[in-house]
């Protein structure tokens, strides 16, 4: 793919771009978070950019990290056929101030992407028509996507059984335990590194397989 | 209240005309048992129509953080049950793109050609159950007695009819079977002669065409406002198919065509889907007479392959190499891809962050049926309660891969 979108786009917005790369091949933007609403509306109006088709949002979750939250959009256009990844950076380490504007004015498409950011990764849209939950109840606490979220907590609706109903003790009926099923030597993200790499290292091979052999597995 | 004895003209009387709630679903025949649409209504008119999914949230997505990345092939399988196989490779392939994989030329034919039937599976699935939901029972029988066919190779296949978890990163399970360019062969005929079949039970039925055509319309600029894709969108008249826009595997090396809709109805939907099955048996007969009887299916490459079993046994290289990729896990390169395939009802694309350890960071799916779902509420509102099951149905709305 070409980087004639992301020269574009630093040429117009300049410093609101906070970094680009095009590792893997896939174009992506870093923009502050203030000149989301402004980016997207070029990326959506302008015709050198053309981006009609909204293909996803979602949120990924770096705990370590201030801004914490990373919001991921990525975009498609159907009649220059390039595609964007788009990034900012919400929210500090307790989430709060974790707030983009909405683009549903112009793609309609994006209304339940961003009820269901705001449902799994806690990330507010300003000027959304119908900001609430989508996949899980109104009744739920919390954002099951956060890293913080532990994977075992259950929220039912209607209450567990008293350990006397039941005959036996109450961590014996939930789902899991903490560890269960986890891979071996796996680094929990409270006790990894301080940051999380954002992208590959230049050295990794795009297509072609085989060329950095060596790398675990093999001889152990 | 009007005292009973006041003379009246019948005309002049005020009916109540404050709008009826409705519950459609969930567990409601025709909504699948996981959308819940509440409906406003006056009288059979609906005016406002909130859909609701979320029913089937298995938290996909904070599983997948918590296992290997070979592990997540059994998820990935589960997100859409009528054509696991297109999830299989969807996910295969966007691991291999963070790993710089190329898988070789036999195994890309051979994923080409169980996608392709996976993708006939889904569209019978979809076209058979909307007639089934219009009371068209018969050909729902027909084509679930073509899906047994592709199932049947299947379980020939991967040993699964279901939820195969074939796929692997580098590769797929094991090589393809003697028998399978046979079987294929043999099956592909009868199953299009049954799609026939019931396509003519249908395309002559005068109700079951009153129920589809002009019903549910949408033009192919709001179709791609709303992010659709996949047959739904080409039925609108939109040709973007990932396989021609962007070829993946082989797509660029077989001949097909893109069948796209004009006006963008129930009915455009249904025959889109019928074209797509036709095309797809085309790419199926091309992939299995391009696909080699020998040589190598998966990659070569100890990073991620788990060794031969003889070698485990026998060699303290291949059991160290066997006890890394199942204890830890494949170590995939740190960063982030997103890979597009097209699955049975669109772009199917997954989004992945590795930290360069046994462990996805994040993998995050994008369901083709999301906002194909979320678009629904538009195609209903102003049309009668009935054209709900016709519409919901063409839309092919997908449980486990809508509510993640």
């Amino acid at each position: 793919m070409s980087k004639a979108v992301l020269e574009k786009l630093q040429k117009r917005f300049g410093d609101a771009i906070e970094s680009t790369h095009s590792d893997f091949g896939d174009d992506t933007a870093v923009v502050k978070a203030a000149s989301w609403k402004a980016v997207c509306e070029a990326l959506r109006r302008d015709p050198a950019f053309d981006f009609d088709l909204f293909v996803d949002l979602c949120g990924v979750d770096y705990p370590k990290r201030t801004p914490r939250m990373e919001v991921v959009l990525h975009l498609y256009s159907t009649t220059k056929r390039h595609r964007l990844r788009l990034k900012a950076r919400v929210g500090d380490e307790d989430m709060d101030g974790a707030e983009l504007d909405s683009v549903v004015s112009l793609w309609p498409g994006a209304n339940w992407f961003e009820r269901e950011v705001y449902d799994m990764s806690g990330v507010t849209f300003r000027g959304h028509p119908d900001l609430r939950r989508i996949l899980m109840y109104p009744e739920f606490q919390g954002h099951p996507l956060r890293k913080d979220y532990p994977a075992q907590k259950t929220q039912p609706l209607v209450p567990y059984r008293t350990e006397e109903d039941a005959g036996l003790p109450l961590e014996k009926l939930a789902p899991f335990r903490d560890d269960e099923g986890m891979p071996y030597g796996r680094v929990h993200w409270a006790n990894g590194h301080q940051d999380v790499v954002p992208h590959a290292p230049k050295d990794v091979p795009v297509g072609g397989h085989g060329a950095k052999n060596g790398n675990g597995g093999g001889a152990g | 209240m009007e005292p009973l004895d006041l003379e009246l003209e019948e005309g002049e009387l005020e009916l109540p005309a404050e709008p009826m709630h409705l519950n459609m679903g969930p567990s409601h025949p025709a909504m699948h048992g996981t959308v819940r649409i509440v409906l406003e209504l006056s009288g059979e008119t609906i005016v406002k129509a909130d859909v609701q999914i979320g029913y089937l949230h298995r938290g996909f997505e904070k599983m997948c953080e918590r296992g290997t990345w070979a592990q997540v092939f059994p998820y990935a399988d589960r997100l859409n049950y009528v054509s696991p196989m297109l999830n299989n490779v969807g996910y295969a392939l966007a691991v291999e793109k963070l790993c710089g994989i190329v898988v070789p030329d036999r195994c890309q034919w051979y994923r080409m050609a169980l996608g392709e039937l996976a993708r006939i599976s889904d569209h019978l699935t979809c076209t058979g159950a909307m007639a089934m939901e219009l009371g068209a029972f018969t050909p729902f029988l027909w084509f679930l007695k073509a899906r047994e066919m592709i199932w049947d190779i299947m379980e020939e296949e991967t040993g699964a009819r279901l939820t195969h978890s074939f796929g692997r990163i580098g590769g797929v399970a094991k090589p393809p079977s003697d028998g399978f360019k046979d079987l294929c062969r043999g099956a592909l005929p009868r199953i299009l002669d049954l799609v026939e079949e019931g396509e003519k039970m249908l395309l002559k039925n005068r109700i079951f065409i009153d129920r589809l055509e002009n019903v549910g319309i949408i033009s192919g600029a709001d179709a791609l406002a709303l992010s659709w894709t996949g047959p739904c969108l080409r039925a609108s008249g939109v040709a973007y198919d990932i396989r021609k826009s962007h070829p993946y595997l082989k797509y660029d090396e077989v001949d097909f065509d893109v069948p796209v809709g004009g006006r963008g109805d129930n009915m455009d939907r249904f025959l889109v889907r019928l074209a797509e099955i036709r095309q797809s048996r085309r790419i199926v007969e091309q992939s299995l007479d391009r696909m080699a009887d020998s040589g190598p299916v998966n990659v070569d490459d100890p990073r991620v392959m788990l060794p031969e079993k003889s070698e485990v046994y026998t060699t303290i290289e291949g059991t160290i190499q066997h006890f890394k990729l199942i204890m830890e896990g494949a170590k995939v390169p740190a960063g982030e891809v997103y890979s597009y395939t097209e699955g049975g009802n669109g772009e199917l694309g997954f989004y992945l962050v590795s930290d360069g350890s046994g462990t996805p960071y994040r993998v995050r799916i994008r369901p083709p049926c999301f906002p194909i779902t979320a678009g629904l509420s538009k195609l209903i509102s102003g049309r009668m309660l009935s054209d709900i099951v016709p519409t919901f149905g063409s839309l092919n709305m997908i449980g486990g891969e809508c509510d993640h």
